[in-house]
């Protein structure tokens, strides 16, 4: 099972991002499809792939003869749930607290 | 059979059949799925749908139903804007790995040009993530937009 651990150091590699870049712009590639057009060897780009999908930050999904890459942006979408929406709550209770004040003057 | 649009996956710290009972009981749909409940018979061409405060949602036939291992059904929006797209089709595969369970999503057949592909490429990752964590936890994701958030403690 990914760690979060797995996610971030996927993620901490150019080359691997643009790889997810690729998938976000085409998604469902076969491996021959992503190499193309790539400055990387296709045994680079195996092993690219191979810790992306350990990440689960990509798929795979066997289409007849062929095996598509697809972007899984699932544990990318748990990450922003952990921080990021822990300040939007903080900020929400900041301003009602703000509008709670404010308008308990008023009275 | 043309390539999947999307294939998500996600693995779960849990059982196939409580996963299996989270894709089906509307119980648990209404708590991770934004309040969409699901109801069925869950037999191969019978009808679901899902409803939002009672104004139906989504909408289609039961493809595959293979308990605690395979679900599949075509989905069709019934947003007014979607409705000359054609019927798309979600499978949700779970496989146990260990003390986890692996669910893949596969949503395909989908119009390229609709709405349904933009509302779902969003979509996918939020309901999956808030599964997860109802499963895990017992806790769904906070999911009301902060305008939605605000309003409501104007209002009160």
């Amino acid at each position: 099972m990914a760690t979060m651990d797995e996610v971030f150091k996927a993620l901490a590699d150019a080359s691997r991002r643009s790889l997810l870049d690729r998938l976000h712009a085409s998604n469902g590639q076969s491996l021959n499809e992503l190499c193309d057009g790539l400055a990387m060897t296709r045994q680079a780009v195996t092993k690219h792939l191979a810790i992306l999908e350990a990440a689960n930050l990509v798929t795979t999904f066997r289409h007849g003869r062929e095996k598509l890459h697809y972007l899984n942006p699932v544990p990318i979408h748990q990450i922003g749930e952990r921080w990021i929406r822990k300040f939007e709550r903080g900020k929400l209770a900041a301003l009602s607290e703000l509008k709670r004040q404010l308008e308990k003057r008023d009275e | 059979m043309s390539k999947p649009e999307f294939v998500y996956t996600t693995y779960i710290e849990t059982s196939a059949d409580r996963l299996w009972q989270a894709l089906t009981d509307g119980d648990f749909t209404e708590r991770y799925w934004f309040g969409h409940r699901v109801t069925s018979d869950w037999k191969v061409g019978s009808p679901y749908k899902f409803e939002k405060q009672g104004a139906p949602s989504i909408e289609g036939k039961v493809i595959a139903s293979e308990p605690f291992k395979r679900l599949a059904y075509s989905w069709d929006s019934c947003s007014p804007e979607a409705q000359r797209e054609s019927t798309s089709r979600v499978t949700f595969d779970l496989e146990p790995r260990g003390k986890t369970v692996k669910l893949t999503v596969t949503h395909d057949e989908l119009d390229e040009r609709g709405v349904t592909l933009r509302n779902i490429s969003g979509g996918w990752p939020m309901v999956l993530s808030s599964l997860k964590s109802l499963l895990e936890t017992g806790q769904v994701l906070m999911i009301d937009p902060p305008t939605v958030a605000c309003k409501e403690k104007a209002d009160a």
